[in-house]
C-alpha cells in the first residue's frame, strides 16, 4: 500500500454547509478511501451518494449495519428498496466533539459490477457503527457526496479527503 | 502525487517490556494510522490501552464487542483507548489492532476509530469496534502503550504511519 495512498481531493469547510461533494474523481486507482472528520449541527441522517457524472438520487442503494451505543444497546439492521443514499450516521446530534467516518470503495472504477462500500463511523460518547453499503450500478464512480437531510449542516472546520489506492 | 502513507516509526520487542512509548511523532501529517500486533503476559480479562502524550485523563470510548457467542455495547470513561481486549493462554497468539486518528495535530478534541481482533480457536476471542475520544486540544506527539496487567512479550510490534492530504 505505501506509495499508492495518494490524496485525490480534499475539502475543509470554511463555513457550515449542507453537503460536501467531490466530482471528477480520477479513475486511475484501484480503490478509494474517504476520511471525514467533523461535526453536525443537529440530529439527522447523514449519508453519501455516488454517481457517474451526476449523483444518483434514485433508490439504487441498500445497506446492512451494526451498531453499539453508549447506553448499552446494540443491534443490526438492513435497508433496501427505498433508500436514496447510504446513511452512515443516523441518530446522533452534534455534541461539539469531532466525529469521524472512514469509507472504503473497492474496485470503484470498474464497469461490470455493482459497487460495495464499507463504512466505519465513530461518534464519540454516543455510538459506533459498521456499515456495508451497495450501489446497484455497474457505472464507475467519479462523484461522491456527503449529504444531510433536513436543515442540518456540517460545521465549519469539517474536513473530507479522498485517497486513491493503487494495486500496481 | 506524493506518497502520503509513510511509515513514521516501528517497534518490535525483543524481550518483555511493561510499556512502549513512541515519541517525537512529527506534526507534518494530517492523520495517523497505527497498527499493532501484540501479546501480553497478564491475566485473563485484562486489556491494553494507548495514551496520547502520556496524559492519564480525558479518554472515553463507545464500543460494540463480540466475544465468543455474546455481543455487547457500552460506553466507558477510561485512562486510555483500547488496543487489545482479551488474553490467550496460547503463547503463539497475538492480537491485531488498527486505529486511525484524523487531524491529530488539530486544536479540537481527537476522535479515534479503532478495530481490534483476537482469535484463538477457543472461547477467549474478541472482535471490537471502538469510537474513542481524547478530550484534549493538544497535538498528539507521542503514544504510550500499556497493559493493565503484566507486560508485552517479545515479538509484539507497533507501527505508526503518517497520512497526508496534500
Amino acid at each position: 500500500m505505501p506509495g499508492t495512498y495518494e490524496p485525490i481531493a480534499t475539502t475543509t469547510l470554511s463555513s457550515a454547509a449542507s453537503s460536501i461533494t467531490f466530482t471528477g474523481i480520477s479513475q486511475a486507482y484501484t480503490d478509494l478511501v474517504m476520511v471525514f472528520n467533523g461535526d453536525l449541527t443537529s440530529i439527522t441522517g447523514a449519508g453519501i451518494r455516488v454517481g457517474n457524472n451526476s449523483l444518483d438520487t434514485g433508490y439504487s442503494y441498500s445497506l446492512t449495519r451494526m451498531w453499539g451505543k453508549s447506553n448499552g444497546t446494540y443491534g443490526s439492521s438492513r435497508e433496501s428498496g427505498s433508500i436514496d443514499s447510504l446513511r452512515y450516521d443516523y441518530w446522533a446530534a452534534g455534541n461539539g466533539n469531532p466525529r469521524n467516518a472512514i469509507f472504503h470503495f473497492q474496485n470503484y472504477s470498474n464497469t461490470t459490477t455493482n459497487k460495495t462500500i464499507l463504512i466505519r463511523t465513530n461518534i464519540p460518547s454516543t455510538e459506533v457503527l459498521a456499515t456495508v453499503g451497495l450501489w446497484r450500478s455497474t457505472s464507475a464512480i467519479n462523484q461522491i457526496s456527503l449529504m444531510l437531510s433536513g436543515a442540518t449542516t456540517y460545521t465549519a472546520g469539517s474536513t473530507a479527503t479522498i485517497y486513491g489506492i493503487k494495486a500496481a | 502525487m506524493a506518497n502520503t502513507y509513510k511509515l513514521i516509526t516501528s517497534t518490535t520487542l525483543t524481550g518483555t517490556q511493561a510499556s512502549v512509548t513512541i515519541s517525537s511523532i512529527p506534526a507534518t501529517y494530517t492523520d495517523l494510522l497505527v497498527k499493532t500486533s501484540i501479546r501480553y503476559n497478564g491475566s485473563s480479562g485484562q486489556s491494553v490501552f494507548v495514551r496520547f502524550n502520556s496524559a492519564t485523563t480525558n479518554y472515553s470510548m463507545v464500543y460494540i464487542e463480540g466475544s465468543g457467542s455474546s455481543v455487547g455495547a457500552n460506553a466507558w470513561n477510561t485512562t486510555g483507548i483500547w488496543v487489545d481486549t482479551t488474553y490467550s493462554t496460547d503463547s503463539s497468539i497475538f492480537t491485531n489492532a488498527e486505529f486511525y486518528i484524523p487531524n491529530y495535530t488539530g486544536s479540537n478534541y481527537k476522535s479515534v476509530s479503532s478495530d481490534i481482533t483476537s482469535e484463538n480457536n477457543a472461547s477467549a476471542t474478541d472482535l471490537s469496534l471502538i469510537a474513542g475520544l481524547w478530550s484534549d486540544a493538544s497535538a498528539i506527539n507521542s503514544l504510550y502503550f500499556y497493559p493493565n496487567s503484566g507486560s508485552f512479550v517479545s515479538g509484539s510490534t507497533f507501527y505508526v504511519y503518517g497520512i497526508s492530504k496534500s
